[in-house]
C-alpha cells in the first residue's frame, strides 16, 4: 500500500553487483585465500610438496639466521630508498624541464619513456653489457686514453646494487616523468600568473604551490615505485644472477630459489610472508592517515 | 575461404588420425651443440621402435628447467618422460606416487646386473621398486690444464695439486689467471667438493656427506680443505665470467692456467679442436686421489592415464638402457655409459682415464645422491659467498659449513 517503500539495499544496482562477482571471487579466493594458505604453510616443514607437519617458527628462525636473506633485505632497503628518491626527483625535474614549452617536446618525451616499453630482462641484459668492464663504459673510456679508469659495478660486491639501481632508474623514471608531466599540465595557468604577479620566485612556486597541488599524482607514482621495489627480481636475474657471490641477492629471488631450486616450499613461504609483512607495515599507517582522516573534511 | 579452412582442418585431422605411433613428449635441458646431438641419438632409437619422440628441450640449465618440469608434473600436465640428475631431485615426486613404476622392465632386462656402478640403480629405487633409468655418468673430479698458459709462463704443466699451487705465482707474473672460475654458485660448490674428495680423502667425504657428521665437518682434516679453498680463491681472482663454458674458454685460449670442472668441459675442448695430452691435460681427482663421482642424468616417467602411452614409456625406458643406444649417446655426450659391458673404442684419452677409474671401482656417489636439494642449495650459497668475498676467513666458512651439515636432512 505504501508505494514509497525503501528499496531493498541488496537489489540496488543489481547488474553492477552481478558483474562484480567474478572479481570479488578472484580477490577473496585467489588473493586473500592464497595469502592465508601461504602463511599457514610457512609453519610446516613442507619440502617439494606441501604437507601439514607443523614446526612452529623454525622456518622463520632459519630465515633470519641465513646470511643470504639478511643481505637480500639490506640490498632491498638500499635499492628501495634510493630508487624512491631518485625516481621522484629525476622524474619531477625532467617533467618540469619538459613543461617549459620547449621545442621537440614529443621527441624528448618518447625518448625518455621508451625504456619503459622494454622488459626488465632486456633492460638487465643491456646494462649488463654496458657495465661490463671488457666492452662497456670502462673499455670505451680506456680507449679514449684514461688507462687507469675503472668502472665495473657489477663485479664489485660493495657497489653492485648501485649498478642494478642505474638500470632500474633508466627503465622506470620515464613513466614517472610522464605522470608528473600530466600532473603539471593539470595545474591551471592562472595559478602561475597569480604567483608571478605576487612576485614569488619560480622555485618557491614549485615547492609550495605546485607540488602540494600535485599530491594525487605523487601518491600514484609512489605506489607504482613502491610496487616496483618489492617485486625487484628479473632485473637482478638478468644483470648479475645475484652475484658476485651473493652480493646482489634480493628477497624475491631468495623466495623463488627456496621454493623451486632448493625444493623447500615452507622456507620460501616464510620469506614471502616476511615480504608481505613489510609491505603491510608500510601500507597500514599510510592507509590510516589517508582514509581514516577523511571525516574531518 | 571458410570451406578451405574446413578442408584443411579435416585434412590435418586425417593425417594425425592416420599416425599409429604413440607420441611421447620428453623434457630435458640438453641444449648445447654436443648435448643436442646426443639427445638426437635417443630420439632416433625411440622412433625406430615405431613410436614418436616429441622433443621438449628447456633451455637454460637444470636450475631453470627443473622447476618447470616439477610444476608440470604436480600441476597435472605430466610429460611422457623427463630428465633429472641422479639422486634426490625427484625423491618426493616418487614418494607422492606420481612416477611410473619400472620394476617390471628392470627385472625382465636384468638391470640389477648390467647397471654399473650399482649405486646408480639404488638412487632410482624407492621401497624396493625402480622408478628411473640412469643414462650416463658425469664426474666432477677433474682439473683441466692449459698447456699454452704454462708454456707462456715458462713452467712445466703440473701433474698434481701441489705442483699447481707452486706454479701459480709464475702464472700471475705472466699475467694469467691461475684458476678460471665462473661466478655461479653451483660452480664454486662443485669445485669445493672436488677439493674435499681430492685433498681430504674419501673417508672424510663419506663422514661429512653421507653420515652428516658435523664434528668431522668442523674438524682439523676439513680445515685443511678450507685452507686450500681459500688459496684457490686467491688464484681465481680476476676471472670475471659467469658461465662455466666461458671459464673453460679462458683455459682453452690460454688466458687461465686451469679450471676445476666436471667432464662435460671436455666437449668444449673438442669443439675448439684441441687434443688431450697436446693442447690440454686432465687430472682426475686433482692428481692426488684418483677417484671419480658418479653423478649424471636419469630419466623419470610420470604416471599417465593412457595405457598406450604407458606401454610406450616402458619401451623408451628399455631403449635408453640398451647397449647400442648407450654407446651412441655417450660418445656424443662425452659422458661414461652406465653399463659395464659396452665397449667405447672411440673414446678419447680423458674419457679412457675415466673408464679405467670406473672399472677399478674408485668411485663415490655424487652430491645430488646423498644430500637433499635444500642442503645443497645452502652449501651453494655459502660457497659462492666465500669464493667471492675475501673477508670471510676459512675458519668462518668452515663453522658455517659445519652448521649446515648438522642440520642436513
Amino acid at each position: 500500500m505504501d508505494k514509497a517503500q525503501r528499496p531493498n539495499q541488496l537489489l540496488r544496482n543489481l547488474s553492477a553487483k552481478i558483474a562484480a562477482i567474478p572479481m570479488i571471487l578472484t580477490a577473496s579466493v585467489v588473493f586473500a585465500g592464497g595469502t592465508v594458505w601461504t602463511v599457514v604453510y610457512s609453519f610446516t616443514d613442507s619440502k617439494l610438496l606441501p604437507r601439514e607437519r607443523w614446526v612452529g617458527f623454525d622456518q622463520y628462525e632459519r630465515l633470519w639466521s641465513t646470511n643470504r636473506w639478511l643481505i637480500s633485505i639490506e640490498n632491498l632497503m638500499i635499492y628501495g630508498a634510493l630508487s624512491l628518491i631518485f625516481s621522484l626527483v629525476i622524474g619531477f625535474v625532467l617533467a618540469a624541464l619538459l613543461d617549459q614549452k620547449i621545442r621537440f617536446e614529443d621527441t624528448f618525451r618518447t625518448i625518455f619513456l621508451y625504456p619503459f616499453a622494454l622488459s626488465f630482462i632486456v633492460t638487465g641484459l643491456v646494462w649488463q653489457w654496458i657495465l661490463n668492464p671488457e666492452f662497456g663504459i670502462q673499455s670505451i673510456v680506456r680507449g679514449l686514453g684514461w688507462d687507469s679508469f675503472t668502472f665495473d659495478p657489477l663485479f664489485n660486491a660493495d657497489i653492485v646494487i648501485y649498478g642494478i639501481l642505474i638500470a632500474g632508474l633508466w627503465q622506470g623514471t620515464g613513466l614517472i616523468m610522464v605522470l608528473m608531466l600530466a600532473g603539471l599540465r593539470g595545474i591551471d595557468e592562472d595559478i602561475w600568473k597569480a604567483a608571478r604577479v605576487d612576485g614569488i620566485p619560480v622555485w618557491k612556486t614549485y615547492g609550495f604551490i605546485i607540488i602540494p597541488m600535485m599530491r594525487p599524482v605523487f601518491i600514484t607514482t609512489l605506489v607504482l615505485i613502491a610496487a616496483g621495489i618489492v617485486k625487484l627480481y628479473d632485473l637482478v636475474v638478468a644483470q648479475t644472477s645475484g652475484g658476485p657471490g651473493i652480493a646482489s641477492e634480493v628477497p624475491a629471488k631468495y623466495v623463488y630459489d627456496a621454493m623451486f631450486t632448493k625444493q623447500n616450499l615452507a622456507q620460501g613461504f616464510a620469506g614471502s610472508t616476511m615480504m608481505l609483512l613489510s609491505v603491510l607495515i608500510v601500507l597500514i599507517p599510510w592507509a590510516y592517515l589517508e582514509f581514516g582522516g577523511k571525516k574531518r573534511v | 575461404m571458410r570451406i578451405r579452412t574446413m578442408l584443411l582442418a579435416s585434412a590435418a585431422f586425417l593425417v594425425t588420425g592416420a599416425a599409429q605411433a604413440t607420441d611421447l613428449e620428453v623434457t630435458h635441458w640438453w641444449t648445447s651443440g654436443g648435448e643436442a646431438a646426443a639427445v638426437a641419438e635417443f630420439a632416433k632409437a625411440f622412433d625406430a621402435t615405431g613410436n614418436k619422440w616429441i622433443d621438449g628441450a628447456i633451455a637454460g640449465s637444470g636450475g631453470t628447467a627443473r622447476p618447470i618440469m616439477i610444476s608440470r608434473i604436480t600441476g597435472g600436465d605430466p610429460m611422457g618422460a623427463t630428465q633429472f640428475n641422479h639422486g634426490r631431485q625427484a625423491e618426493e615426486l616418487v614418494e607422492a606416487g606420481l612416477m611410473q613404476d619400472l620394476t617390471e622392465v628392470a627385472e625382465r632386462e636384468n638391470w640389477a646386473e648390467v647397471v654399473h656402478p650399482k649405486s646408480l640403480l639404488d638412487s632410482c629405487t624407492f621401497e624396493g621398486r625402480i622408478y628411473c633409468v640412469p643414462v650416463n655418468i658425469h664426474s666432477w673430479q677433474w682439473i683441466w690444464l692449459s698447456h699454452k698458459a704454462y708454456a707462456d709462463a715458462g713452467v712445466a704443466v703440473p701433474t698434481n695439486w701441489d705442483e699447481f699451487v707452486a706454479a701459480a705465482p709464475k702464472l700471475r707474473e705472466a699475467g694469467k689467471i691461475p684458476l678460471a672460475m665462473g661466478n655461479q654458485s653451483w660452480q664454486s660448490n662443485g669445485a669445493f667438493g672436488v677439493m674435499l674428495v681430492a685433498l681430504g680423502g674419501i673417508d672424510l667425504w663419506t663422514k661429512v656427506n653421507v653420515d652428516k657428521d658435523a664434528e668431522a665437518a668442523g674438524g682439523p682434516e676439513m680445515a685443511k680443505v678450507f685452507q686450500a679453498a681459500a688459496q684457490a680463491r686467491e688464484f681465481s681472482e680476476g676471472s670475471n665470467v659467469q658461465d662455466w663454458n666461458q671459464a673453460t674458454n679462458l683455459v682453452i685460449t690460454g688466458q687461465a692456467g686451469a679450471q676445476i670442472m666436471g667432464d662435460w668441459a671436455q666437449g668444449e675442448f673438442q669443439v675448439a679442436g684441441q687434443t688431450a695430452g697436446e693442447d690440454y691435460s686432465c687430472l682426475p681427482g686433482l692428481g692426488v686421489h684418483e677417484i671419480i663421482s658418479t653423478g649424471g642424468d636419469a630419466f623419470y616417467f610420470p604416471k599417465l592415464d593412457d595405457a598406450e602411452k604407458t606401454a610406450a614409456q616402458l619401451e623408451l625406458a628399455s631403449v635408453m638402457l640398451s647397449k647400442e643406444t648407450q654407446v651412441a649417446f655417450n660418445l656424443k655426450k662425452g659422458s661414461l655409459p652406465v653399463r659395464g659391458d659396452v665397449d667405447l673404442q672411440a673414446a678419447n684419452d680423458c674419457m679412457k682415464k675415466g673408464l679405467e677409474i670406473l672399472a677399478s671401482g674408485a668411485i663415490l656417489p655424487d652430491g645430488n645422491q646423498v644430500l637433499s636439494p635444500d642442503t645443497l642449495g645452502q652449501i651453494d650459497d655459502l660457497m659462492v659467498e666465500f669464493w667471492k668475498d675475501t673477508s670471510i676467513t676459512a675458519e668462518d666458512a668452515q663453522a658455517r659449513y659445519a652448521a649446515i651439515i648438522a642440520d642436513a636432512d
